[in-house]
C-alpha cells in the first residue's frame, strides 16, 4: 500500500476493499469515531466478488492527516486494502431523492429544472413532486441549490460511489 | 481427550474442540472464572492438561493472563463467562492493548438465537471490546472454532502483538445442542488476507539509518517495549555497543537494557531521570527503537528534542508519523531491522566512520554526576523512605527476579531505584496506567516463571483494587511477595494536588492503618508483616525471600510527603524538568 501524502485538500475519496463479514462496518466507523477522525460520507456493498464488499468513502482530513487515517484503517484485520482516487482518476457518482414544493404557480419552473438536470419525477402530489437525480456530486449540488427557493421539505442522498477511470 | 491429538474428522463438541484447540497452540496454563454460558467449555476442561487457575474477579484474570505474557513471551489466555464477566475483564483487554501484550480472551455468551433479545447475562462483548482488541470474534459455527482459535493466537503473537478476544455463544459449545457438533480438524495455516504485518526492513532506508547513524554527533538510542516485544534485546545491546551510543529504557522497556551497563541512561519521560531526558532533548539523532513517542516521555511534542533527526523502528506502520515525522521511517520487526542495520553499519566502515563524539560524552557523565537520582534518608523516628525501601530490596533479591508494580508513585520509584540486569524482569502497566495491576500480574508471572522469585511493588490504593488475587495465589499456592509501600494516600495524585493544586487535597487520603493490611494478608493465607522503621526492611525481605510455600505481603509504613522527582509537569516542555536538585537545593 502506498503511503498518502495530505494534499491540502479537505475532502478524500477512499476506496476500501473489506472482506464481508459480520461486524466490519461496525470496525471501520467505530475507528473512526475513537481516533476523532471524520467521514463525509459512505457507501457499502457486495463487491464482484461476494467474499468481499467494498467501502467508498468520503473522509474530511482536517480532523487528521490521511495519512494516519490509512494506516490506522489498515490495521484493521478484515481490510485488505485502501486506495486514494483522485477526482480526476475516478468515476464518482451519488443519487438524490427531494421532495420540492411545486404549485401550480411554479410547477412548470421545477419541471424544467428537472428536465435539465436528467432527473425523473418519482411521485407527484397536490403541492409537491418528489425527484429522484443520479449524477456525479457537483451536479446534484448545483440541483440542490437550485430547487432550495422553491422550499425543499426534504432530501436524501446517499454516500458517494466511485470506480477508478479505465485507461485507454 | 487429553490422550494425544485427536484424527481428523473425528465427531466432536464446540466445547470439546475449543480446549482441544488451546491444547494444540501450546497454552498449559489459562486463567479464569465459569458461569452459565461458558459451563460447556468448562466441562472438558477437567480432562485437559491444561492447568486452570480460579480466580476472584475476573479482572484478576486478565491481569494475570498480561503478566503471564510479559514474564514469558507466550500469550496468556483468560476464560471467563458472558456479561458482567466479560465487562469485568474489559479494563485488562485495554491494558494488553495500549503494552501491545500478547493475549487471547475467551468469554461466554448467550446462545447464537439469543442474541439480540436482552437474554439473561446478554452482553455485546465483541461491541464493547473492539476498540480494546487488536481483533475479535464472535463465533457462529461450532465449525469455525479451530479455525478461530489458530486465527486469534496467530494474531496475538505476531506482528504488533495485543488482545484477541473469542465470544463463544453457549449453544455451540453445548453438547446436548445439535449445533456444537463439529468433525475435528486442524488448519496447518491461517488464512487472513487483510494482514501482512511487516518483518524486514527495506534496504534503502535502513542504509540511510546507518548513515545518519555514522554521521550524529549527539545520538541517543530511544529504546520502547518494541524491543522486548521483539525479543531484541541482546541485539539492542550489540548496536548499541557497536556505536557507542548510549541507550534510554522507556517505562516499557525497562530491562532491555542493563541498567548497569556503562552505555545506560535509563528511564526518560515525566519521571525520568535527569541525563536520560536532558540527552534526547539534545540529541542530534534520535533512534527510536519499538517506542512510540508517548505524552510521557516527551513531554509538549513541539519542544520535544528539537534538534533531533529521527529513526523510527516499529513493526506498526501506523506508529511512524503518528506523533512526530521521522527522517527515516522503518516498519519492521525491531530484532531483523537492528540485525539489518548492524550488518549495513559494519558495511560503511563502522565505529571508526563515526565523528568523535568525546564531547558528547563528557556532556552526559557531567548530567550524571550533577543530577543523580537522590533523595533525602529519614531522620530517626521518621516514616520510611520508599526509595530507601526499594534500594533495599533491589539490593536483597536475585538479579533475576521479576519486578511487578501497580501505578503511582511506588511505580515510579520502582523504576528509577531498580537496577535490571535481564530482560522480562519488569512487568508493568504504562499505557493505560492501571491501578490494581502488579498483585495479579505476579501471580501470572510466578505461574509462568515458577523458578523466578516474583515480588510486587504495590501502592496502598492499588493493592485495595485487586488484592483478593492473593486468595487465589494461596489456593493455588503461588509464593508471590508483596510490598506494599503504604503512604496512606492515592499518592501521585497527592503530588499533583501539592504542586499544581496549591494543596488543596481533595478526596486523596486513605488511613495507614484501614484496613489493616497485615490481617488482611493473614485472612488471605499469606504471611503478612509490618515495617515501620529501617531496621527492621531488611529482616523483614529476608523473611519473605525465604518463604516458598504462600504469597507474602509486606506493609512498610512510608512518608506521605515524599514525591517522585524528576519531573516534568504535565504539558511542560522536557526542558524544564524539575529535579531534586532544583527543588531542594544542591547542598543534600
Ligand atoms: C483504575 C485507576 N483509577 C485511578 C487512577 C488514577 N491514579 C493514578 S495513580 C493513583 C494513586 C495510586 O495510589 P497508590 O496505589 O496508593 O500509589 P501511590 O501513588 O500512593 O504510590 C491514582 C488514583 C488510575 N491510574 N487507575
Ligand atoms: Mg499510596
Amino acid at each position: 500500500m502506498a503511503a498518502f501524502e495530505t494534499s491540502g485538500e479537505k475532502l478524500h475519496l477512499l476506496s476500501v476493499l473489506v472482506e464481508n463479514k459480520a461486524g466490519v462496518l461496525a470496525r471501520v466507523a467505530g475507528l473512526f469515531s475513537r481516533r476523532a477522525f471524520n467521514i463525509h460520507s459512505l457507501a457499502v456493498a457486495p463487491t464482484e466478488d461476494a467474499k468481499f464488499s467494498r467501502i467508498t468513502m468520503v473522509v474530511d482530513v482536517e480532523s487528521a492527516p490521511l495519512e494516519q487515517m490509512v494506516k490506522q484503517l489498515d490495521k484493521l484485520i478484515n481490510v485488505l486494502s485502501i486506495t486514494e482516487l483522485s477526482p480526476e482518476q475516478a468515476i464518482q457518482r451519488e443519487l438524490l431523492l427531494v421532495t420540492v414544493d411545486a404549485e401550480a404557480a411554479v410547477r412548470g419552473q421545477v419541471i424544467e429544472l428537472v428536465q435539465v438536470f436528467e432527473g425523473r419525477i418519482v411521485n407527484v402530489g397536490h403541492e409537491q413532486i418528489m425527484v429522484s437525480l443520479e449524477g456525479a456530486p457537483d451536479k446534484l449540488d448545483d440541483f440542490e441549490n437550485l430547487l432550495r427557493p422553491y422550499g425543499i421539505s426534504a432530501i436524501q442522498r446517499t454516500g458517494r460511489i466511485a470506480l477508478p477511470r479505465l485507461h485507454n | 481427550m487429553s490422550s494425544g491429538p485427536p484424527t481428523h474428522g473425528q465427531p466432536m463438541n464446540g466445547g470439546e474442540a475449543l480446549i482441544k484447540s488451546l491444547e494444540l497452540e501450546g497454552v498449559d496454563v489459562m486463567f479464569g472464572l465459569p458461569g452459565g454460558a461458558i459451563l460447556p467449555v468448562y466441562d472438558p476442561i477437567i480432562d485437559s492438561p491444561i492447568r486452570h487457575i480460579l480466580v476472584r474477579h475476573e479482572q484478576g484474570a486478565g491481569h494475570m493472563a498480561e503478566g503471564y505474557a510479559h514474564a514469558t513471551g507466550r500469550p496468556g489466555v483468560a476464560m471467563v463467562t458472558s456479561g458482567p464477566a466479560a465487562t469485568n475483564i474489559v479494563t485488562p483487554l485495554c491494558d494488553a492493548f495500549m503494552d501491545s501484550v500478547p493475549m487471547v480472551v475467551i468469554t461466554g455468551q448467550v446462545p447464537y438465537a439469543a442474541i439480540g433479545t436482552d437474554a439473561f447475562q446478554e452482553c455485546d462483548t465483541t461491541g464493547i471490546t473492539m476498540p480494546v482488541t487488536k481483533h475479535n470474534y464472535l463465533i457462529s459455527d461450532a465449525r469455525d472454532i479451530p479455525r478461530i482459535v489458530r486465527e486469534a493466537f496467530h494474531l496475538a503473537t505476531t506482528g504488533r502483538p495485543g488482545p484477541v478476544l473469542i465470544d463463544v455463544p453457549k449453544d455451540i459449545v453445548d453438547p446436548k445442542n445439535p449445533r456444537s457438533a463439529l468433525d475435528w480438524y486442524w488448519p496447518d495455516e491461517v488464512d487472513l488476507p487483510g494482514y501482512h504485518p511487516p518483518s524486514k526492513g527495506e534496504p534503502e532506508a535502513i542504509r540511510k539509518a546507518a548513515e545518519l547513524i555514522l554521521a550524529s554527533e549527539r545520538p541517543v538510542i530511544y529504546a520502547g517495549g518494541g524491543i522486548l516485544k521483539a525479543r531484541a534485546a541482546e541485539a539492542l545491546r550489540e548496536l548499541a555497543e557497536l556505536c557507542d551510543i548510549h541507550v534510554v529504557t522507556t517505562l516499557m522497556a525497562r530491562s532491555a537494557f542493563p541498567d548497569t551497563h556503562p552505555l545506560a541512561l535509563g528511564m526518560p519521560g515525566m519521571h525520568g531521570n535527569y541525563t536520560a531526558i536532558t540527552a534526547m532533548q539534545q540529541a542530534d539523532l534520535l533512534i527510536a527503537l519499538g517506542s512510540r513517542f508517548d505524552d510521557r516521555v516527551t513531554g509538549r511534542v513541539g519542544a520535544f528534542a528539537p534538534e533531533a533527526k529521527i529513526i523510527h523502528v516499529d513493526i506498526d506502520p501506523a506508529e511512524l508519523g503518528k506523533v512526530r515525522r521521522p527522517d527515516v521511517g522503518i516498519a519492521g520487526d525491531c530484532r531483523l531491522v537492528i540485525e539489518e542495520l548492524i550488518e549495513a553499519l559494519r558495511e560503511l566502515g563502522g565505529t571508526p566512520a563515526q565523528p568523535d563524539r568525546s564531547l558528547w560524552k563528557s556532556t552526559i557523565s557531567g548530567w550524571q554526576e550533577t543530577y543523580p537520582l537522590t533523595y533525602e534518608q529519614s531522620a530517626p523516628g521518621e516514616l520510611l523512605k520508599p526509595q530507601f525501601v526499594l534500594e533495599t530490596l533491589r539490593d536483597n533479591t536475585p538479579d533475576d527476579t521479576i519486578l511487578c508494580s501497580g501505578v503511582g508513585q511506588h511505580q515510579m520509584w520502582a523504576s528509577q531505584y531498580w537496577r535490571f540486569q535481564h530482560p522480562y524482569t519488569w512487568v508493568n502497566s504504562g499505557g493505560l496506567g492501571t491501578m490494581g495491576f502488579s498483585v495479579p500480574a505476579a501471580i501470572g508471572a510466578k505461574v509462568g516463571r515458577p523458578d523466578r522469585m516474583v515480588w510486587a511493588v504495590d501502592g496502598d490504593g492499588c493493592f485495595q483494587m485487586t488484592a483478593q488475587e492473593l486468595v487465589t495465589a494461596s489456593a493455588e499456592r503461588i509464593p508471590v511477595k508483596v510490598a506494599i509501600l503504604n503512604n496512606a494516600y492515592l499518592g501521585m495524585v497527592r503530588q499533583w494536588q501539592e504542586m499544581f493544586y496549591e494543596e488543596r487535597y481533595s478526596e486523596v487520603y486513605l488511613s495507614p492503618d484501614l484496613p489493616d493490611y497485615k490481617m488482611w494478608a493473614e485472612a488471605m493465607g499469606c504471611v503478612g508483616m509490618r515495617v515501620e522503621s529501617p531496621e527492621e526492611v531488611l529482616p523483614a525481605i529476608e523473611k519473605a525471600n525465604s518463604i516458598n510455600d504462600r504469597p507474602v505481603v509486606i506493609e512498610f509504613r512510608t512518608d506521605a510527603s515524599e514525591k517522585v522527582f524528576p519531573m516534568v509537569p504535565a504539558g511542560a516542555s522536557n526542558d524544564d524538568v524539575l529535579t531534586f536538585q532544583s527543588q531542594f537545593g544542591e547542598n543534600h
